[in-house]
């Protein structure tokens, strides 16, 4: 039985149920994260930064700094330069299938939390089966699968099972369900699973500890360590994220590239992606609030994680509006989720639990087809074989 | 400001020019050493006989590191046995794997020097490898337990310079180790770019037993490391390889 | 006796550093292996060479 997590848990302690990996990743980020004053930043660093041939530790955090906002054109230049170098004119289109939102987790900035009382549901095999049947059917060979954070109503079985229903229809399987132990990744990359992402909110522990008052999420090591873990599970491939927003959204993305960069230094082989969520600005608001990411400052981020891991799939969530979507493509962002649905069941018409938050890009697989093609980009379905 | 030291197994040094000893007369030895500035001296390990009037260590100045090659080793085995010898003359820990079974071209064997590597580390040496810039074998050398890597810039002895360039670069961008430009470096101006480029020290040897005045030339590799090790320092400035900007701009779709 | 690959012969058995000594090698200058073993700077004194060894003596020489 696991341990009960509540808001008096200690949250950088493991709980007895939990894998303890010995890794100084986490230290590291912390700590790169806690020197680094965005303000210090100047013109003439964001312009080395422009300059390098390859970009250091110290060059990142130029182009995440506000000295970068005035650069943003040249930014997104050499950003687009890179993404052509590295991934050419093609962008990878998938759709994520929530099969579960039962969650365990109290996150109070979240939709799913335990204490919300929404519609909880999750498939059956039949269900999944068909969903994805309906979905594969609709052109597309990559899928991602999402269960809210419940390992006993979705317990590792579960999506095992999930897995294996879709390595039938698909070429490439990726994950993001709630953290779990390195032998756990191991089985769902026996099932088919490829990719794990894992999103960590926040870097900064102190704030984190004030937004996950309970469940195995607020152990905040045991989050930052799900890629490794996963990783030494077999997975080929994992992603980051922060909610940029929550916190310094300048610092949160630097924490971000860190913990991808020292991973894949650590495991050469690991494949390498970020998501790129925010906490949308109060528009209309009289207040100007630095902490606020709009369209430039997300636009910044985006570019700068490109340019530092040029070889990284970046992935635009369906929560922006197609304007920007249509145009991050062209420039940083290598995947994009077409014929979004976030309920649980929605994709056959027969929704029967609530959708997480609402998405802003409804459109269809062929509309996003077609909007990559008239931009004179390649869409491509799947660039790679299960192994 | 913060103190510019080159640290190889725990051990620290100012200068970063690593001097070979061989090719020339003992007599130039110490000028050599001086004129460079030199903290580290390579040396190779030989059968002696007593009529032999002079040892190279006579003419080493005190307090100077010195690191004996492998050299003659073909494969592991050799390469760990010259090492205990050489640890056994008394004159440190720091030794030098150079594994070559190619008598045309002399270019080391990655996996023998792996090998060694590894057995070296465990015994406690400060293991500096020499090697051909491969990532892949770089990381299993940090794996093995090396103190530094060191690449070769291009064939011995052949004073080409830094033919191996984008790979040296790969090494310093990736490995956490000192990386340190060993063989091929025929002129300063190559030590330089070496430095420039992020090198942490650089190891020549031919390019000064062959120069018209040796301590001359030492001391010429001395300021082009400086100079190249202040350039990397400073951070390289800017260089406009293209010409104008598009004229539509990428960001203008911005809204909120 | 073979050192460093040439004949020589031992009349009678004596310790090593006797023999390094006599030979006229330093050594802090050296090292020692003795059939295909290091003998340890410290065990030259209770180390007792014969006839029918073999032994190899190492300096530094200018190397690269």
């Amino acid at each position: 039985m696991s341990v009960r997590i509540d808001e008096h848990t200690d949250h950088m302690k493991y709980t007895d149920d939990m894998e303890a990996i010995d890794s100084d990743i986490m230290d590291q980020v912390i700590a790169e994260m806690n020197a680094f004053d965005p303000d210090q930043y100047t013109e003439a660093d964001v312009r080395a930064a422009l300059n390098a041939d390859t970009c250091s530790v110290e060059n990142f955090k130029a182009l995440l700094s506000p000295a970068a906002m005035p650069f943003l054109e040249e930014i997104a230049r050499k950003a687009q330069m890179e993404t052509r170098k590295h991934f050419g004119n093609s962008v990878m289109i998938f759709t994520p299938l929530y099969i579960a939102n039962y969650c365990e987790n109290y996150c109070i900035y979240c939709g799913f939390n335990c204490h919300n009382k929404i519609k909880r549901a999750k498939l059956s095999a039949e269900e999944i089966e068909k969903e994805m049947k309906t979905i594969a059917d609709s052109g597309l060979e990559e899928i991602l699968i999402l269960t809210g954070e419940s390992p006993n109503m979705s317990d590792v079985k579960y999506i095992g099972e999930a897995c294996k229903i879709a390595r039938k229809y698909f070429k490439v399987v990726g994950l993001e369900v709630y953290p779990m132990d390195s032998k756990d990744y191991a089985y769902l990359h026996e099932c088919g699973a490829d990719f794990v992402t894992v999103f960590q909110e926040t870097y900064n522990s102190e704030k984190y500890k004030t937004l996950h008052l309970g469940g195995r999420k607020r152990i905040f090591p045991y989050r930052f360590n799900a890629q490794e873990r996963a990783i030494m599970g077999g997975i080929r491939g994992v992603g980051f994220a922060a909610l940029l927003g929550l916190d310094d959204f300048r610092k949160d993305a630097l924490a971000t590239g860190m913990h991808a960069y020292l991973l894949q230094r650590k495991y050469p082989h690991a494949e390498i992606a970020f998501s790129c969520p925010r906490l949308r600005p109060i528009i209309n608001n009289d207040k100007i609030n630095p902490k606020d990411v709009h369209e430039p400052q997300l636009l910044q981020i985006i570019c700068a994680y490109r340019i530092f891991m040029p070889f990284a799939s970046i992935t635009i969530s369906s929560r922006e509006c197609a304007r920007f979507r249509d145009n991050i493509v062209q420039i940083a962002a290598t995947k994009i989720s077409a014929g979004v649905n976030v309920g649980i069941g929605g994709h056959t018409g027969e929704e029967k639990g609530d959708e997480q938050f609402e998405i802003d890009d409804g459109r269809t697989v062929d509309e996003i087809y077609h909007m990559i093609q008239e931009n004179g980009m390649q869409p491509v379905m799947t660039d790679y074989i299960y192994v | 400001m913060k103190q510019d030291k080159l640290v190889i197994g725990g051990h620290e040094f100012d200068s970063r020019f690593i001097l070979g000893s061989g090719k020339y007369s003992v007599d130039l030895i110490k000028a050599a050493i001086e004129n460079a500035g030199a903290q580290i001296i390579t040396l190779a390990l030989r059968r002696t006989n007593t009529k032999d009037a002079a040892n190279i260590m006579d003419y080493i100045p005190e307090g100077i590191t010195l690191l004996p090659n492998t050299s003659g080793a073909r494969n592991a085995e050799e390469a760990v046995r010259i090492a205990r010898l050489a640890r056994e003359v008394g004159c440190g820990d720091f030794i030098k794997i150079e594994v070559i079974h190619d008598s045309k071209y002399l270019l080391p064997d990655n996996y023998e020097t792996i090998k060694a590597t590894e057995i070296l580390a465990k015994e406690g040496f400060v293991v500096m490898p020499y090697m051909y810039p491969d990532l892949n074998a770089a990381r299993d050398l940090v794996n093995a337990g090396a103190a530094s890597i060191m690449p070769l810039g291009s064939p011995i002895g052949s004073n080409k310079g830094i033919c191996t360039k984008e790979f040296i670069q790969i090494l310093i961008d990736e490995i956490d180790l000192p990386i340190i430009v060993d063989a091929g470096i025929g002129k300063p101006s190559q030590a330089c770019e070496a430095m420039e480029m992020g090198a942490a020290a650089v190891m020549a040897n031919t390019a000064i037993a062959t120069a018209g005045d040796i301590p001359a030339m030492a001391e010429a590799f001395k300021k082009a490391i400086e100079a190249g090790r202040s350039a990397y320092l400073a951070g390289m400035g800017r260089v406009i390889e293209k010409g104008g900007s598009a004229s539509s701009p990428l960001t203008g779709f911005l809204q909120d | 006796m073979i050192i460093n690959g040439e004949k020589q012969t031992l009349l009678e058995p004596v310790y090593l550093d006797v023999f390094l000594k006599r030979e006229g090698y330093q050594k802090n200058r050296i090292a020692v292996e003795r059939n295909g073993e290091i003998i340890p700077k410290s065990e030259y004194e209770k180390v007792i060479v014969t006839d029918s060894d073999t032994l190899e003596i190492v300096t530094f020489v200018g190397g690269g």
